[in-house]
């Protein structure tokens, strides 16, 4: 078969390097082993962190106040619009405030359960220690988070958990705790110790000798390739779901960098591993550019439900009680409407395929008008006023009065570039935070996890290991004219000028228009191995035809979106391929990875843990269509490998 | 009901200016075959794919989550930051709010301290640098305190998230006749005093803030209210006030 990747047998010891002993102290005990920098000498230490979101803006900050001399990028015009900045809902921390049985073991447990036991025991485990920490950080930088009336801080429940513990501003967690963040950076670019650039495009990884030792970027507003050297490179640029062209993310989130990075030897891990969010305003039209969420706390109060009967033309205030579905609570009674991402999403296109679909077919009801009755208009108002006026300005109509209609949509990649237990890539150097990085939330992440992963990884996590890995190497070895740089400059620069030599007949946006379809259709909530076999070659097809016929507007010596567009497409139909080939070679069903012959009659996914309880790392062997397979082996030894049920 | 959804045409006068260092000028562009409940960047994206299909340069715009939440996007429509519709970001706008056959004036924000970098496009960054001076509280990772240990009463809460929700857009400056940035800087001063962290560095965060502000270039706060109305947020214009406060307590303590 033409498409079959090139494997190589298992156990070729990708190794974690967490340490071992009970799982409760081995953080503790990891950070007395680490080796420290001795403070007088931090300065000399440059470090590149490229992204301004909660991972990189919290690095950036963190190691600016440990004294590191730091140069931080990002494409936007601010550090303070990145793309966290969108979230909404929450931040989960094991405080256990509720009194309701919370504890770090039930948010490690309920982690590694809810990524179907493919994530790994040692991360989730510091991951859940470290939540609590991140709220008082917050708290502690003005983060007005919700409150009760005695002045304490309020919680809420998100899916996949039976306790309250995901913390909240109104809609906009993620704008304040990024705003949090971006003050602590901000704080440090006043003292000198981080450098800001911002409109700045990173597109290439300087390697000298093993090491990631800089970066090729691109100044957005001149043209100009800039060379930057550093003692390490951290990188926080978060996800790939605009691979998909529709997704709930900010137009400009990419996989530019961290693509470029695997290019360079960063073992890519479950590039499949791709969460799409049950409840996002359905598509209306072709001219769409983007997909917008309705934040997943709604499901706290808001009932999932179509009609009973297919195709029933009334409208939703028409169709009484005993005439409606609410199928997550009549299949999954324990946790009813707040089951995890992946069932909800499985649930609701299982109606929709089965005809049982509303408004243009595609979409379900999400209902509040129990909620309203029980607790006031009012109420639900200070809980989503923002979502409920966003979903208006799109729809037109008004959700305090008609139920939402929502569809699942792209929205999170759990795969990313492999790390270590340090967050170290395979590229020594080069440590990959927050959505970029692969490691905690296994095949299906819950909601409220993201926000505290990039935080965890930020504040508390990159400041120690890192510091290990630069007491190891003298600092400021390499500097920017070294032969390195040039080769990676003549590569970016390369790329550019077939980009706009080309001239051809299509656009970019067709291009990734058409690639994100055939992601959708063959890579999205299920996936055959005929199909992937068909959208690989479609895939590869299609990528051909691109660095023939694209048409790229424009010079490269100035403002020129048309071309960084261009450039990030041309990286998604590489990524793409791989997506695909990871989905092909994972013969099981896990969390977000429905393979349609691994399921039962019922639509429940089956798992295989004798054969694929592992991480898939692949590795770019120089050609995109031939990557090799690294399996780094999951042990489970604190939470028992079961199946997965929310019934 | 069939009527509103058909597709619809516009004239669009848009400034094109090739970079910060050159003249602009309004260039006129037919649109048609728009569909009303597509957004209004999703508009200038389907003229943008003609223009390249037609061997043009595409109109530079900033824009990003497309959601009202990341500030990145904003222009001036028939002359207003943001367009017609109150409390709407420029991405958030629908061209069913825009009568068919219209014809839509469209120009970037406008101010001394934000120069146009690209047509549409301008440079923001003094906003970055008045943070800077002390828009924050100074606290390093790993020595904050529990987070329960201070109650904060859930009315002052609220009223800090008032001022807080600030996206950093800018139409508070492109709407002011003196291009000041008192509600911007106003939002942020109040959100930190009202919050028993933020208030212990209010002296020196009033004197550092407004004294960047005025480095910057932008000018004075005369009363005006335009940047309420033209705020997104709807951030109130009680933000001022409490700018005024601050500073003058800060100089005369
Ligand atoms: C609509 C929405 C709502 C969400 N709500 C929640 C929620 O309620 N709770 C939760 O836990 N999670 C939520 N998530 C997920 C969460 O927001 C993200 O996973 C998380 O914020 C990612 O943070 P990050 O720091 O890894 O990356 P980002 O915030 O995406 O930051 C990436 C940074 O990298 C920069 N960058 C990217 N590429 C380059 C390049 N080539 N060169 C230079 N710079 C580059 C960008 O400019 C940016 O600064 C939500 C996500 C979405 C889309
Ligand atoms: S693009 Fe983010 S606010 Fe408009």
């Amino acid at each position: 078969m033409a498409s079959m990747p090139q494997t190589i047998p298992n156990g070729d010891g990708l190794h974690s390097g967490a340490p071992g002993g009970p799982i409760e102290t081995r953080w503790d005990r990891h950070r007395f082993e680490m080796k420290l920098v001795n403070p007088a000498n931090k300065r000399k230490y440059t470090v590149i962190v490229v992204g301004t979101g909660l991972a990189g803006g919290a690095a950036a900050a963190t190691l600016g106040e440990l004294g590191y001399n730091v140069l931080n990028f990002c494409i936007q015009d601010s550090p303070r619009r990145a793309h966290s900045v969108a979230a909404q809902g929450g931040i989960n921390a094991a405080k256990n405030y509720p009194n309701d049985g919370d504890s770090v073991w039930r948010l490690f447990y309920d982690t590694v359960k809810g990524g179907d036991f493919r994530a790994r025991e040692s991360n989730v485990y510091r991951l859940a220690q470290l939540s609590v920490n991140i709220i008082d950080q917050c708290v502690a930088q003005g983060v007005p988070f919700a409150r009760e009336y005695g002045g304490l801080l309020a919680t809420r429940s998100f899916g996949g958990t039976q306790v309250s513990r995901t913390f909240y501003a109104r809609g906009q967690t993620g704008q304040q705790l990024l705003l949090g963040a971006y003050g602590s950076l901000m704080r440090q670019l006043e003292t000198g110790r981080v450098k800001m650039f911002a409109r700045r495009e990173m597109l290439d990884l300087v390697v000298v000798d093993g090491h990631a030792k800089g970066i090729i970027c691109r100044n957005l507003v001149t043209g100009e390739l800039e060379r930057h050297a550093a003692d390490a490179v951290v990188l926080a640029t978060g996800g790939y779901s605009t691979a998909y062209f529709l997704s709930t993310n900010a137009v400009n989130s990419n996989a530019t960098a961290v693509w470029r990075c695997h290019k360079r030897g960063a073992y890519f891990a479950n590039p499949c591993f791709m969460q799409i969010h049950p409840t996002c305003i359905p598509l209306q039209g072709s001219a769409q550019s983007k997909l917008t969420l309705m934040s997943e706390s709604l499901r706290n109060d808001g009932r999932i439900w179509v009609p009973a009967k297919k195709g029933d033309p009334r409208p939703p205030d028409q169709i009484p009680e005993a005439e409606r579905d609410y199928f997550l609570e009549r299949r999954y009674p324990s946790f009813g409407n707040l089951v995890p991402r992946d069932v909800a999403s499985r649930a609701a296109k299982h109606a929709c395929d089965e005809g049982y679909g509303v408004g243009t077919g595609q979409a379900v009801y999400l209902d509040f008008a129990d909620a309203i009755q029980r607790l006031g208009q009012n109420v639900i108002a200070e809980r989503y006023g923002n979502l409920f006026d966003m979903y208006r300005e799109i729809t037109d109509e008004d959700p305090y009065k008609l139920p939402m209609r929502i569809y699942p949509a792209p929205h999170y990649t759990m795969g990313g570039l492999w790390v270590d237990y340090n967050l170290q890539s395979t590229i020594p150097g080069l440590h990959v935070l927050g959505e970029a990085n692969f490691s905690d939330h296994g095949a299906n992440r819950l909601g409220a996890s993201a926000l505290m992963q990039g935080l965890a990884d930020g504040y508390f996590v990159i400041p120690y290991t890192l510091g290990n890995y630069l007491a190891g190497t003298r600092p400021g070895t390499v500097r920017s004219d070294a032969p390195e740089f040039g080769e990676a400059e003549q590569k970016v620069r390369g790329v550019i000028d077939h980009l706009l030599g080309c001239r051809g007949k299509k656009t970019p946006r067709e291009f990734h228009w058409e690639l994100g379809r055939l992601l959708w259709d063959e890579c999205g909530m299920s996936r055959s191995p005929e199909g992937l076999t068909q959208t690989i070659d479609k895939i590869r097809a299609l990528r051909a035809e691109f660095w023939e016929n694209v048409h790229v507007a424009g010079s490269g010596q100035e403002l020129n979106q048309h071309l960084e567009y261009a450039g990030r497409v041309a990286d998604y139909f590489e990524l793409g391929e791989l997506i695909a080939i990871d989905a092909q070679q994972r013969n099981e069903s896990c969390g977000c990875h429905l393979r349609v012959d691994h399921q039962t009659p019922e639509g429940e996914p089956i798992r295989d843990d004798e054969n694929y309880a592992y991480v898939a790392a692949w590795e770019h062997t120089g050609d995109v269509s031939k990557p090799r397979l690294h399996r780094e082996k999951l042990e489970f030894e604190n939470v028992h490998l079961t199946v997965r049920t929310y019934k | 009901m069939s009527n509103a959804r058909q597709p619809r045409s516009y004239t669009l006068r848009v400034w094109r200016q090739p970079s910060s260092t050159t003249e602009g000028k309004l260039v006129e562009y037919a649109v048609s075959d728009i569909d009303p409940d597509s957004s209004f960047l999703e508009m200038l994206d389907h003229l943008n794919e003609n223009l390249v299909k037609k061997n043009e340069e595409p109109i530079a715009f900033d824009s990003d989550c497309r959601e009202g939440i990341c500030g990145t996007c904003g222009v001036c429509i028939d002359g207003r930051p943001h367009g017609p519709i109150p409390h709407v970001t420029t991405c958030a706008l629908r061209m069913r709010d825009f009568a068919d056959r219209s014809t839509i004036v469209v120009e970037p924000f406008r101010a001394k301290s934000f120069p146009v970098v690209k047509d549409l496009v301008v440079d923001r960054s003094a906003f970055d640098r008045i943070i800077e001076a002390g828009g924050y509280v100074s606290v390093n990772a790993g020595s904050a305190p529990e987070a329960n240990m201070i109650p904060i009463g859930k009315d002052i809460a609220e009223s800090a998230m008032d001022s807080a929700v600030c996206i950093g857009c800018g139409a508070c400056v492109a709407s002011c006749p003196n291009a000041s940035a008192s509600l911007f800087v106003g939002a942020k001063m109040r959100q930190m005093v009202l919050l028993p962290q933020g208030a212990v560095e209010r002296k020196h965060r009033a004197l550092a803030m407004v004294e960047r502000m005025d480095r910057e270039g932008f000018g004075d706060c005369s009363n005006h209210g335009e940047c309420e109305a033209a705020c997104p947020k709807a951030i109130s214009i009680e933000n001022i006030a409490t700018l005024r406060r601050e500073y003058m307590k800060a100089i005369f303590r």
